[in-house]
């Protein structure tokens, strides 16, 4: 190319950028500003419980048998008879999720059979060295609300609990005959009780599923008379 | 020497000490210029790309380059095992040095009495500055080099390589263009030059204008180039060669680069501001005190120019490099050469304005005519070559079209 044809290009060029510095920043100054979460976005996990505080996890150890990177050690035990951990006949006696392998791809939490494991939208994770990028139950149990617990380095802003990746159930739909396969999404991280899928076909029969970005607790509030649970969700603001 | 009032009652202790704080000064100048360059020279870029740049260290961020530097000091020094030790050492420092001594020979303006020893804004004024200027560009090929070659590695070498051969090729467009300033201001000095430049309305008795604007923006292509900055940095070419010459350095030693690289800008820069903008001149009259003042200005105004191109140019390919350098630049400055020495054949007094040249001197006017032709004459040579390599590319492509 001569250097007749490189010039006004070239002068064009320094135009473009001699304009830009005039234009709005698109810098976010992140811990002082924030972006809002994507939907569904996949964050660290939380180890769900039910509404009378039992845990979930049955330490079946499928979430660490599908886990692609091999991160999650589950080492199930039975459980205590005069003081069991969860419903059934055992539980997840050790949990722990390696961080610095965990790629977020959430197949723990669609091959969980109880919804014991989720994700939340927290994603801001702080080691000084290896050891510590090694989350356990103590970290993971969700607290007796419910909701994650907020460990100390940790970011929470309010909604980071709501459209979670949450639970997709993948497995029967409860033989519902109108049922068509497409999966719902509880939009929530999973506390307590799930009514049964219902079908999805027919709107008019009774299976159709009501409102299903209704959160759990609210759909299951008449049941849950009696239980100690907050029907509302609680107030956490951004203070640690 | 000689020309600092200074010198003028011979040397005595206090003589030699005032020039030792002007060394401190300059050398001090030099290296805090360069903390702010490389800040100045990221929040720019970062201004072009619509960001804010490193804000966090210290106030607005601007003692990120102090906090960087810092932590290169206290890297580990490592040494390649194919290293040649003694040159892979020393290479840094021939790098460093010659840059650094390059300021100061650039006039701050004005002059400064301490303790009844009246001395002028300028370390030394030796009566053959720009040749110096001129011996340190061309001194730092030697560093590349030898960093290149001592490292023992592949990639470094091919750097290096790739350094000396622009480098070589674009100090001859920095002479030639330098040479239209000595023969326009007619003395080698850099305080004369400035001098020359000053007056009133000095801005149209700067260099820059009185040499036809070219010269200077050739002159401004090439220290880019000598300085192998964006777009003519192919021997730090990441992509190709993995960082370039300095790949094999870490720690103090690659610190020594990184300073040499932005001590070069800031005093190529300056160099710049006083061969062709007038040094520290103010726009209307000269000097009057705001010297320093006037001086940074400009440095400033120069050194973003050269971030915006950085901002701007994508890097050259090599054949690119070598075809802007050898068939264009060139072939123009020495028309242009020819030119400014055809009016400068009517008057050998320095100081006549561009237009005193227009003057009836026939000798003159021949020069000029002769240099324009020889010039069309070039860059005519340059495009038929250039013609006959698209004519056979075009042949090429086609063949390998296959049958029509």
């Amino acid at each position: 190319m001569r250097l007749t044809d490189l010039l006004p290009r070239v002068l064009r060029g320094f135009v473009v950028t001699g304009k830009l510095p005039l234009k709005p920043k698109v810098t976010v100054q992140y811990p002082e500003e924030k972006r809002p979460k994507p939907e569904r976005f996949h964050g660290r996990h939380v180890l769900n419980r039910y509404e009378d505080g039992m845990e979930k996890c049955i330490g079946c150890e499928l979430c660490a048998g599908v886990c692609p990177a091999r991160c999650i050690y589950v080492r199930g035990a039975d459980n205590p008879p005069d003081n069991p951990v969860s419903p059934g006949e055992r539980y997840g006696f050790v949990y722990e999720i390696n961080f610095l392998r965990c790629i977020h791809c959430d197949m723990c939490v669609e091959a969980c059979p109880t919804e014991a494991i989720t994700e939340s939208k927290m994603f801001e994770f702080s080691f000084a060295n290896r050891e510590d990028a090694i989350y356990t139950k103590a970290e993971l149990l969700v607290d007796d609300e419910g909701l994650p617990q907020q460990l100390p380095w940790e970011d929470w802003k309010p909604g980071d609990d709501l459209n979670t990746s949450a639970w997709v159930r993948a497995t029967a739909p409860g033989g519902a005959a109108a049922m068509e396969g497409r999966q719902l999404w509880s939009a929530e991280l999973g506390y307590g009780v799930r009514p049964a899928q219902r079908g999805q076909s027919d709107p008019t029969s009774p299976d159709y599923p009501a409102d299903t970005d209704v959160s759990l607790r609210e759909t299951l509030a008449p049941a849950l008379k009696g239980v100690n649970v907050n029907g509302k969700r609680p107030e956490r603001g951004g203070g640690r | 020497m000689g020309f600092d009032p200074l010198f003028a009652h011979g040397l005595n202790l206090a003589v030699w000490l005032i020039l030792l704080v002007k060394v401190v000064i300059v050398f001090v100048i030099v290296l805090v210029s360069v903390l702010f360059m490389i800040m100045y020279e990221r929040k720019v870029v970062a201004l072009m790309g619509v960001r804010y740049g490193p804000n966090r260290a210290g106030p607005g961020g601007w003692l990120q380059s102090l906090a960087d530097g810092t932590k290169l000091l206290f890297k580990e020094a490592f040494t390649p095992r194919t290293a040649d030790r003694p040159v892979y050492k020393v290479a840094p420092y021939i790098m460093l040095v010659p840059v650094l001594t390059a300021f100061s020979i650039v006039p701050l303006g004005g002059t400064i009495t301490i303790a009844h020893h009246t001395t002028e804004l300028q370390l030394a004024d030796p009566q053959w500055g720009i040749l110096y200027l001129l011996m340190t560009s061309g001194l730092a090929v030697y560093g590349v080099i030898l960093a290149g070659w001592a490292s023992g590695s592949k990639y470094p070498l091919l750097g290096s390589v790739r350094a000396s051969a622009q480098m070589v090729s674009y100090e001859a467009v920095l002479g030639l263009t330098t040479a239209t300033v000595v023969l326009v201001s007619g003395s080698l000095s850099t305080s004369k030059l400035v001098a020359q430049q000053s007056g009133h309305l000095s801005f149209l008795h700067w260099n820059w204008l009185h040499t036809g604007i070219i010269p200077f923006i050739l002159f401004s292509i090439a220290i880019t180039a000598e300085m192998t900055r964006a777009p003519f940095d192919l021997v730090e070419a990441e992509e190709e060669l993995s960082g370039g010459y300095n790949l094999e350095y870490s720690s103090v030693d690659f610190a020594w680069f990184y300073l040499a690289e932005y001590a070069a800008l800031v005093t190529n820069s300056a160099v710049i501001v006083t061969l062709w903008l007038g040094g520290p001149n103010g726009p209307t009259v000269a000097g009057q005190g705001l010297g320093p003042v006037w001086f940074t200005v400009k440095t400033l105004v120069i050194l973003y120019v050269f971030v915006w191109i950085r901002a701007t140019l994508p890097r050259l390919r090599y054949d690119q490099l070598m075809d802007l350098g050898w068939k264009q630049m060139i072939p123009l400055s020495l028309a242009l050469l020819m030119v400014v020495s055809g009016f400068r054949s009517k008057n050998n007094v320095g100081g006549s304005g561009f237009l005193h040249w227009f003057a009836q001197y026939k000798w003159g006017w021949f020069a000029i005519a002769a240099s324009v032709l020889l010039g069309a004459f070039f860059l005519r040579a340059v495009d038929v070559g250039q013609e006959a390599t698209e004519i056979e590319a075009t042949r090429d492509a086609r063949l390998h079209e296959g049958p029509l």
